[in-house]
Parts: structure tokens; sequence; C-alpha cells
């Protein structure tokens, strides 16, 4: 039950308000601690020898001149390594008949992708290593590259474990399809491609491991949103007792999911640092980053839409095949973007017909993982592109067949065609309000007069629902050691000061920001007063940490009941002192108070120092607990899905196929707001990163399977100048399985930018014969479609 | 990606940098800028067993105006071309293109002679000094010589420059009250290596183009003067018409390349695009 209901105008009502990150200072004064600034003492530096072929077999490779150079420590070959590494395969339970081939730090007989490390060079300078890695000589036999996911599922087996291709294919019927599209009075099909992206996060990953043999004991400094996950990693594939092994993450610049997976350079590392018994570190280069990164997305996608004479949709049909790499990804597979975009399809329409088939394919490139909004953009755009393209047909507007269709606001709870459970959701109020933030009618006029004069405006809407605060159906069912409960210390400091350490990390999102204003309002102290720490698994409680939108959600009710524990132990103590019943007694502004008349007796410094220094004076048997652990696990719903609506506003050149983004507004519902302005930032970052997936980004392969565009000058991340204003609106609706009520927000924007972007493309060129179905929408690709070239 | 060890040096006369040239064997690179070259370094495409750097030569340096040209020193960055009055009221087309290269950080650092050196066929300058039929300046342990930028520029990163030879200046004929220039790229992001780029340096009278240069980036392995473009144009009005043809003309004259993100069709396709709009807009010199 939702028991929160603070006042935003008493004392330390932190909750739903916009303050500032106590870290922003520091890591704009140039302060911050990336792994990168780290050095430690006797650390060596490592660097990878990297398969210039997609597929091909080892013939031989020599080491001898590399291991000669002088500096050079040691030169490090796949036998090396997986004879104390057990091997990783990246499959899930609940996945049935999911497979991949195991994976070992560096290959033993095949390379698999353009860019996969297959020698590791440690050495005294990073310098000096890529100096050796000059002198290492692969010899690799090419074979054929599968680059294409169609020509690999029927394709032999590229890898000798497997039998075929296809890493996991799924289907999902409700019934009632075919009848449908049999009565339906319109019906429309489009064929998309998502291209592949990546993350491209400001800090490359980094590691600095540093094995200790004389305590057996890892400490792995680590730039990742998952150290806990690490943890267990590292010490079961390693050997090493779980409570021996230490991951800190410290400052992380960026991850969007990009972190969180097991890389083959991170485990070769830990390798050699155990077999050499010192620090190493590996920081990837860009060149790096671009071939051995998770890409994202690489989807074709066939859908289908049924609607009856009033435009009311019946029936949903969609195919998808989604080429993953050489491997699924390690511990969370590459299979849970293809899962999702086929149980998110249509999510917010009501119609109960509805068929997916999944197809998860392998194929001779780089992992393809969980990246920001894992599989929504793709369901969106399809979703909201046929709805488009049957409103075109119906001719109604957008908005119209959009009201017509969505699931009605009074009508929760719900369960999907797919499957989902919906608590409450409020797509008739964001609708509505998009619809009068962007002044809609007045736009529609202006787009009319400006067509006359030959420019085109395009609009688009899309709307979406996001999946957030997941329980262990996500990952923990399929038997990955991936915790869905996270974990909390608070610590009373003599002071009256209160630190926290917590399992939810910080990658820039201001989760630290969050946690501290929960603490501080739960507890009635000043913000500044609140000192919150993360990413040690030595120092804070074992926890699921950051992604999939669960920080503030599950980290925030974490935080929130610990406080409360914590308080009320606090008001023990000072009933004991002021010979008051503790249940008349609370917190305010660092002031014991009287709850009814809001008398200051005490300030909580002076309890502290008491409960410490002169626990002498408290009555015998006393023992105040000044410090309390808590862990929270989420229960009730499984997921607890938000929503919201975007628009997009384009300015299209039919001469040179170039757009022009003009204006981008979001209306979205996380439940409870605990900081509105770093729900804004996260909401702007999800939208630039949808319009970079629009418009911008894509990772090009030829066909043998080389990326061609692995560098920043020609791998177009979107940047400030090209980037439009963003609008953004909030509708609260709580969760009321949590006393917080919140839900997540950092994929929002992601989810539905790309799809009202489609949208808009396609409207402004309504009327000129073409219709864009894949992204990146680029120049060309817009050209192509009108005829032009 | 870390540069190969090198040895470094600054001289402290281009006499100086010409010699350690010649005494290194060709095993050498001129730094100035460096905007280029350090992330060859890093990236390992080059590694000279010497660096010298010449970005402090008081030589190269310095824009003045001197026998009808305004001599730009080879070391002059991006950033003082672009807020240079000289430029702007002798060398109108190289004011106008300046904004284009690159981003505020690169133009800080970066060079106009380093830039002509490398003769990248996507940077914006090179392709001006061949619109502007500038004049470059070379030293070389022989003495100078002066090549002009029509003879310059001979395939991919391929000059007239000989190994150890220097740009000390290059020297740009002065606009006129005639002149007329646009200049103008299309490129996905702003500050991006354009998909095309062009500029025009004209003179016009009365409404007749008397003399038109045409200069175009991104599309050969050379910047490209269309000189059929060019006569077509030239000693007619520039009506929609005639600006039709110079396009049909240009369609013709241009064979460019394609790269990963644009096939060649769409480079020929926008090129003809931004001809028309330049021409169209040249009269006016806005």
């Amino acid at each position: 039950m939702n028991a929160f209901a603070g006042s935003i105008d008493r004392p330390n009502s932190y909750i739903g308000r916009s303050v500032s990150r106590p870290n922003a200072k520091r890591l704009l004064e140039g302060r911050g601690r990336y792994v990168t600034d780290l050095v430690l003492p006797r650390m060596l530096h490592a660097a990878f020898v990297r398969s210039p072929y997609a597929h091909g077999k080892i013939v031989s490779i020599d080491i001898e001149e590399a291991k000669a150079l002088s500096g050079v420590r040691a030169v490090f070959t796949g036998e090396d390594l997986a004879s104390i590494c057990a091997p990783w395969t990246g499959t899930l339970e609940h996945f049935t008949n999911m497979k991949s081939p195991p994976q070992v730090p560096l290959p033993l007989e095949k390379v698999m992708w353009s860019g996969q490390p297959v020698v590791l060079i440690i050495a005294d300078s990073r310098a000096v290593a890529e100096d050796a890695a000059e002198l290492v000589i692969v010899d690799i036999e090419e074979l054929p590259a599968l680059a294409d996911p169609v020509d690999a599922m029927s394709a032999a087996a590229m890898s000798k474990e497997l039998a075929d291709n296809i890493c996991f294919a799924t289907k999902l019927d409700s019934g009632g399809v075919e009848e449908a599209f049999d009565a339906a009075d319109t019906a429309v099909e489009q064929s998309f491609i998502f291209g592949r992206h990546t993350a491209v996060t400001l800090e490359p990953r980094a590691i600095v491991a540093d094995y200790d043999p004389s305590e057996n004991r890892l400490t792995a400094h680590h730039a990742t949103q998952t150290p806990y996950q690490f943890q267990d990693v590292y010490s079961r594939h390693y050997g090493i007792p779980e409570a021996n092994v230490r991951v800190i993450a410290p400052d992380i610049g960026g991850s969007f999911g990009m972190k969180l997976h097991v890389y083959h350079e991170e485990m070769a590392v830990v390798g050699a640092s155990i077999l050499l018994g010192r620090p190493i570190k590996y920081v990837a280069d860009r060149m790096e980053s671009f071939v051995s990164d998770i890409h994202a997305r690489d989807h074709r996608v066939t859908g289908r839409l049924a609607l009856d004479r009033d435009g009311r949709i019946t029936a949903m049909d969609v195919d998808d095949v989604t080429a993953i790499g050489a491997f699924s990804s390690y511990p969370r597979t590459s299979a849970v973007e293809g899962n999702q975009v086929i149980r998110l399809m249509g999510a917010p329409y009501d119609f109960s017909s509805y068929r997916a088939n999944l197809s998860v394919v392998f194929q001779n490139k780089v992992q393809t993982s969980q990246y920001r909004a894992v599989g929504h953009p793709i369901a969106c755009a399809v979703t909201e592109c046929l709805v488009d393209a049957a409103a075109r047909e119906l001719s109604l507007d957008p908005f119209e067949i959009r009201e017509r269709n969505l699931i009605p606001d009074s009508s929760y709870p719900r369960t999907s065609p797919t499957g989902y459970q919906f608590e409450k959701l409020s797509h008739q109020v964001c609708l509505a309000r998009l619809k009068s933030m962007m002044n809609y009618d007045a736009l529609r006029v202006e787009q009319a007069g400006l067509r006359e004069k030959g420019i085109l405006r395009g609009i688009g809407i899309a709307l979406f629902v996001e999946i957030t605060n997941p329980s262990p159906a996500f990952y923990g069912v399929g038997g990955a050691r991936i915790s869905a409960q996270d974990g909390a210390i608070l610590k009373l400091t003599p002071s009256g000061e209160v630190h926290c350490s917590i399992s939810v990390t910080e990658q820039g999102q201001g989760t630290e920001t969050i946690i501290g204003q929960i603490v501080a309002d739960q507890l009635g102290i000043d913000r500044e007063k609140v000192r919150v720490m993360t990413g040690d698994t030595d120092t804070t409680p074992h926890g699921g940490a950051t992604w999939a939108c669960r920080g503030a959600g599950i980290g925030g009710e974490t935080a929130l009941q610990a406080a409360r524990k914590l308080k009320a132990n606090l008001l023990a103590v000072a009933g004991l002192i002021l010979q008051a019943q503790p249940g008349e007694l609370d917190i305010r502004a660092d002031w014991i108070v009287e709850t009814v008349t809001g008398q200051q007796r005490i300030s909580l410094a002076e309890v502290a120092r008491v409960a410490f220094f002169r626990s002498d004076t408290l009555p015998p048997e006393t023992q105040a607990q000044l410090s309390v652990v808590h862990h929270y696990a989420p229960q009730g719903y499984p997921f607890a899905f938000t929503n919201g609506a975007q628009s997009c506003l384009v300015e299209v050149d039919a001469e040179t196929g170039f757009v022009k983004i003009l204006k981008h507004w979001v209306v979205e519902d996380c439940g409870r707001i605990i900081n509105p302005l770093l729900v804004d930032e996260q909401v702007r970052g999800g939208v630039v990163q949808g319009l970079g997936a629009a418009f911008f980004e894509e990772c090009l392969y030829n066909e043998e399977g080389q990326l061609t565009n692995g560098s920043l000058a020609d791998y177009l991340v979107p940047m400030a100048c090209e980037m439009p204003d963003i609008e953004i609106s909030h509708v609260e609706t709580p969760t009321r399985d949590t006393e917080l009520g919140a839900k997540g927000c950092g994929e929002a924007g992601t989810a539905a930018a790309s799809a009202a972007a489609m949208n808009a493309v396609n409207d402004a060129l309504v009327g000129h014969g073409a219709v864009l179905t894949q992204i990146p929408m680029t120049p060309t690709r817009i050209l192509k479609a009108l005829g032009t070239i | 990606m870390k540069a190969r060890a090198f040895d470094y040096m600054r001289p402290k006369c281009v006499q100086e940098a010409l010699e350690a040239f010649v005494r290194a064997d060709g095993d050498a690179s001129y730094i100035a800028g460096g905007q280029s070259l350090v992330p060859a370094l890093a990236l390992r495409l080059q590694a000279p067993g010497l660096l010298i750097d010449i970005a402090r030569l008081d030589e190269l340096r310095g824009l003045s105006v001197a026998g009808g040209h305004l001599r730009i020193g080879a070391t002059t960055r991006h950033c003082e071309i672009l807020g240079s009055d000289l430029v702007r009221e002798h060398a109108p087309l190289l004011a106008r293109a300046a904004p284009f290269v690159a981003h505020p950080a690169i133009r800080n650092k970066g060079t106009f002679g380093g830039s002509l050196a490398l003769a990248d066929p996507a940077s914006e300058f090179p392709a001006m000094a061949l619109a502007l039929d500038a004049i470059i300046e070379i030293a070389s342990v022989e003495g100078s010589r002066r090549v002009g930028a029509g003879d310059f520029f001979i395939d991919l990163y391929e000059t007239a420059l000989q190994p150890g030879e220097i740009i000390t200046a290059v020297y740009v004929p002065l606009a006129s009250a005639k002149t007329r220039t646009a200049f103008d790229e299309l490129a996905r992001r702003r500050g991006d290596y354009a998909i095309v780029g062009a500029g025009i340096d004209a003179e016009m009278q009365g409404g007749f183009v008397e003399r038109m240069r045409i200069a175009f980036l991104s599309v050969g392995s050379t910047p490209v003067r269309v000189g059929a473009v060019e006569a077509a144009l030239t000693g007619r009005q520039l009506t929609p018409q005639a600006i039709r043809q110079a396009q049909d003309v240009l369609g013709t004259e241009l064979d460019p390349v394609g790269d990963e993100h644009t096939p060649p069709e769409m480079r020929r396709h926008l090129a003809r695009v931004l001809l028309g709009r330049l021409l169209g807009r040249l009269e006016a010199n806005v």
C-alpha cells in the first residue's frame, strides 16, 4: 500500500524536489576518480591483438618476438587463460531451448568476429604493450563470414558446439489472429529494419584487476554498473571464494547497459592478474570500443495490424529476426531484447488477438545485448508506425486513432495479450496533455501553410509502455545469479549525520542524489548531512545495482524503509533521554520534536553524542541501535510498467534528404517523482539516444563482416547542434506495490523517440510517395525512398 | 591507441627545421597544429622517428597585405582566419568557409598551411585555395619556390610538396569591388566532414559573370575545380535557366566516389543541388 504522502512544504521534504547533485561539482572540477585515474604500486598494462577477420581458424600464433621486447612482462594466448577460467555460456533457463556456444577469455581454435581479442600482452606501459602487439604474428585461415542474419538462419552452424545458428526462437499466439485479419475492414503491413548501434559512453570500459596470491584475494576496480554480478562472475569462473572478491565501481562515465555484460578483455585481464600476481590495468580505446563493446538492436521486423471500420485495432501479427553476433552475452543473454520486442508490441492498445514469431540468430559480428530501453524502441516503432499507416489508410488524425484504441485509464488492472500485467497506466491523460502542450491544432495549421510554400514539415506521435522495477522474473527465474533485491546500511555518526551505503549504483544519472533525498526526507534531516556511498561490494550490501530502471523504484524503496527503521531506533533512544513516548516524537530539521506541537526537544546530534559517548546515562539494558541494515525485494506485480507519449516535429529538405529536428515533446508517467530535474535529464538524454538511432547512429558492416565506420569521425553520435529543444511534462501514477510509489524513468525517452521521429518524417513526406521504415533515416535513404536517386 | 616512441625537437628557424629533416634521413614529420598528425600517430598510421615542431616559428606566422596579395603565414590557425578583418576584406571566400572548418577546439590549434599540406579532399581550406587560385610558397634546403594551387593538389593526400619541404605562406589574390563569393556544404552534423561542399569566387559586373572559379570538396581524391561549369557561366547572367544548365554540366563533369554512408549518385545529386543554391545567392553576395 502506498502510505507515502509527503507535503512538499514540510521541513526536509526532499521527495519531489529538483535539488542539485552533490557529486556534480566534484566531477565538473575534474576531481572525479575513474578507473583510468587509478595508479597502483607494481601495476602493469594490457593491450590486445585482435582478429582482423570476422570468421577464421587459428593456424598458429607466434609470440616469441613480442615476449622478447623490453618492458613486456607476459604474453598470453587462449590456453593460458582457459586453463584457469571456467567457460561461460549466455543462456537463461526460462528461454526454452535457448543455446549459445561456451566462451573463454581468448579463443582456442577459431575467431568469430572481426575485433575479437586473440592475444593479451602485459607490459610496463600501454605504449610498450602496443609495440609488442605489432610483433605478434597470428596466422588465421579466413572462413566465410556470416554477416546477414537471414542467411545465417539457414547456413551451416558456425560453432562446432551447435547444430545451427539459431540462438533462440519462440512464438506467442493468443489465438484469433487469422480470423481477425479475415474479418478486418482494414489491414496494414510494413517491414522494418532497425540498424545496429552502440552505446558510445564518454568513459570507455576499464578495469584494474589486482590479485593478491597471499590471501587468494581479487580486487577489481571495474567501470561497471553491476559490481555484485561481477563479484559473482569472477568468483565462480576463477574459483576464488566470493567473500575474497571485491569489486569496486568508482566514478563511472556512463553505461546505458553496455557496462553490465561480461567481456572477454576484462575476464582475460583478471586471469592475467591471477597468473602474474600483479595489478593490471586495461582501458579500451575508442577503436576497441567500437569492435568489442556490445552493440544493440539489429532487428528485421514485419508487422501487420487488423482494424475494423471504426478504426479499432482487432489484431496484430509480427515477425522479428534479430542478429546478436557470435555468442549470446553473459550472464544476461542476448535474447532479452527480442523477447521484450515481441512482448511490448501493441502494449498501449486495447485488443486481444496477438501473434508473434521471434528468431534470435548468431552471425559473425560482435555481440549485441542489453542497451538502454531494451527492445522498447523496436516494439514502439513497429506499433506506432503501423498505427499511423492505418490512420492514413482510414483518413483518421493520428491523435484520433490513438484515442479510439488506447487502453482506457479507468480499466486497470489489465493483462496484455502478451502476458504483461499492468497495474495502472495513464495513456488517456498523457495523450491529452501531449496534444495541448504541443499546441497540436495550431501546428497542423502551420504545417499546411508551409506546405503550400514547398516546406515539408512533419508531426509524429508515439505512445509507449516501459518495463521498470523488475522482480526475479527478469533474470533470477532463469538461473542467473543477478539479484532482484537491494540492501542499504544506514549509520548515524556521533555528530548526528547519516552515512548510507546502498547497493544501487551511480553512472552519472543521479542515483546517489535521489537516495540521499529519500533518506534525508524520511529521517527529517538536512540533505547535506546524508552521505551516500555506492559501488563497492566490500562496503555495501549485496544487491541488484542499477539497470532496467530499478534504481529509484527498488533502490529508493530500500532506502526509504531503511531510513524509517533507523528513525524508529533514533526516536526510541530520544524517548529514553527525554522520558517521552517515542510515538509522540518526530525528527524535523535535525531536531527531535514533539509530533503534535513541533516543539524542539533535543537535537539529533545531542542524541548521537549521548548514545555513543554517554551510554552510562541511559537506562540499564539499553542498547541503542544506531546503524541499520535493510533489504528490500519487489513484491506484487512482476514489473512496474510506466507509460507516456512523445511527439517529434521535423522539417524535411526533399532536395537533399536532410532532416532538421525542430522540437520534441514528452509526457511521461514514472509514478512518484523523487527529483523532477533528474527525471527531466533522464528523459532528455534518453530522447537524444532515441533520435540518434532514428537519424544518425549505425554500425555499418560490409559483406565480409567488417565494421566500416568504427570511429567517432564515421559513426555519428547525435550532437547538441542537431538536437531540438525537448519539452517535458509529467503525470504521476504511483505504484501501490511500494511505500515510495516510484517507477523507473531512465529508458522512457529512448523507448519512443525514434518511433515519433519515424512518424514525423513519414508525415512530412505524405503525398510524395515515400514511406521510411528503416532507421537511421539517413539523407541517402530518404532520397532513395523519394526516388530521387 | 598510444603512439610509437619518437624524438621531438623544436627548431629556432625554418632553416634549422629543414636541416633537421634532412639529417633524419626522411624518418621525420613536421608538426604544427597536430590536428591530423596526432591522431594518425596515436592510431599508428604514421610512426616517424622524429617530430620537428614548427608551430612557433615567427617566419611562418602572420596575416598581411602586400603586392596585391593577402599573405597567410603557414601556421596561421583556423580560428585566426575566422576572426580576421583582413581575411574578411581581402579573401571573403575564406571568411565564409572558416566557420565550417571542424569544431572550435580544432580551429584553435589547426593551421592553414597544415591543412593544405595534408590536402584532405574533404577539407574546406584546400578547396578554397583552389577556388581562390592561391599561390603556395614552399621552402626546402635548396631554397624557396612557389606553386599555384591548381598544380599543388595531385592525388589523395599527395601534393607538390617534396619530402622535407615546408609550406611557409599562402598568397591569395585580393578581392575587388566586383568580387562575389558563396560557400556552403552539406554535412550530417555541424563540424563533420561534409558529404559535399563548394565555394565560388567570382567577379560580376552589371549582373554578368566576368570570371568565376568553383571548387568542390569531398567529391574526389583532391579538391576539384569544375572548369566546364565555370566556362558555361562566364559571360552570362545567373538566370534560373543558366543555373540549371550549369547543374547539368556539373552532373557530367563530376565523378564522385562513394563511401559507407553515401553512394556516388547521392554525392553527385547533392553537388548539383548545392551548386544551384550557391549560384542562386551569389549575386546578392549573402
